[in-house]
């Protein structure tokens, strides 16, 4: 099993996401710079953390036009696995992956801190390992993680189980005091209609050991395994 | 061929939450501009490009907006202006 991390420029969670596949997974990773055209045969993609781009326009605009992201849209559309995390759930959204779009939290701050968040369904291929209701604290970092989209599409969304994760309080109920960014329905992960792209603003890949102060990312780390091994 | 230069807004689309806009009208009202009802704040792009006529360059610049430059899932656009470039 192989896991491709893309690198783009302003890029910061592609290190800890090769890291915790190859320390935490025991699998191989590989960085993907960003003009290249070859995933290097890469079972399963991830669009890490970061601002790409000095998030310049909007948050993900420029890099969904990078080489490699052509190649990534063509591994999606064949159901191999993506996953999104924070500035990569952006870049999924921007480039058609996924729907919706992340805008300024409505706070208007940058929120980096640790969340709870509840797994509302376990279709996707990052919630395979996990069971469905399960809490998992997790931190986010993000300016930009207030997840929007349109009636039609949010009542989809619901009504297809694509929400994959939403933020909660310690009891588990999606409260608006447990939403860091004003994120509709408390939205922190969707899956597209297939269920092999997932986007969260959560970092599972810096909550993979205690040391971390959590490590309820492995569980999701894990499906991921299970998605690109099926 | 012509240079023209086209002027583009982007605007937070009417009836999302626009955070932005609503802490420039509180800080605002605080300064006294109590008449303010409302305030978006978005972008305003300026492109210069070459093109047969006016009506092709303001073409483009649409194109573009829907392509990259707004966001079609939360953003809307109007093109403000289509001048001829200085100096073309």
């Amino acid at each position: 099993m192989k896991v491709g991390v893309v690198r783009f420029p302003g890029s910061n969670c592609d290190e800890d996401a090769v890291l915790a596949v190859v320390e935490q997974l025991h699998e191989e990773a590989v960085l993907l710079w960003h003009k290249d055209h070859d995933l290097q045969g890469s079972d399963l993609i991830i669009l890490p953390g970061g601002f790409s781009y000095g998030d310049y326009l909007r948050s993900g605009a420029i890099a969904r036009f990078s080489p490699i992201m052509q190649e990534v849209v063509a591994h999606a559309k064949r159901g191999g696995p993506v996953i999104g995390i924070c500035n990569g759930f952006q870049i999924a959204c921007e480039a058609g992956l996924l729907p919706g779009a992340l805008l300024r939290n409505d706070s208007l701050q940058f929120r980096s801190m640790q969340v709870t968040i509840r797994v509302e369904q376990t279709n996707s291929c990052l919630t395979r390992a996990a069971t469905k209701g399960q809490l998992l604290t997790m931190p986010i970092a993000h300016g930009d993680g207030r997840y929007t989209a349109d009636d039609a599409t949010i009542a989809r969304l619901e009504g297809e189980g694509r929400v994959v994760f939403r933020y909660v309080d310690a009891t588990g109920e999606a409260v608006s005091a447990a939403n860091p960014n004003g994120s509709l329905h408390n939205i922190a992960g969707v899956a597209n209609d297939a269920g092999n792209v997932v986007g969260l603003m959560p970092h599972p890949e810096r909550a993979v050991d205690a040391l971390l102060g959590s490590a309820d990312g492995r569980v999701l780390m894990e499906s991921m395994l299970v998605a690109a091994h099926a | 061929m012509t240079r023209y230069r086209v002027a583009v807004h982007i605007v937070p689309r009417r009836g999302l939450l626009d955070p932005q806009g609503k802490a420039v009208a509180d800080a605002l009202h605080t300064l006294g501009f109590s008449a303010v009802t409302d305030v978006h704040v978005g972008r305003h792009i300026v492109i210069e490009s070459d093109a047969a006529d006016a009506a092709a360059a303001e073409a483009s610049v649409r194109a573009m907006c829907d392509k990259l430059l707004a966001n079609p899932v939360t953003e809307d656009y109007e093109i403000a202006s289509v001048r001829t470039a200085e100096g073309a």
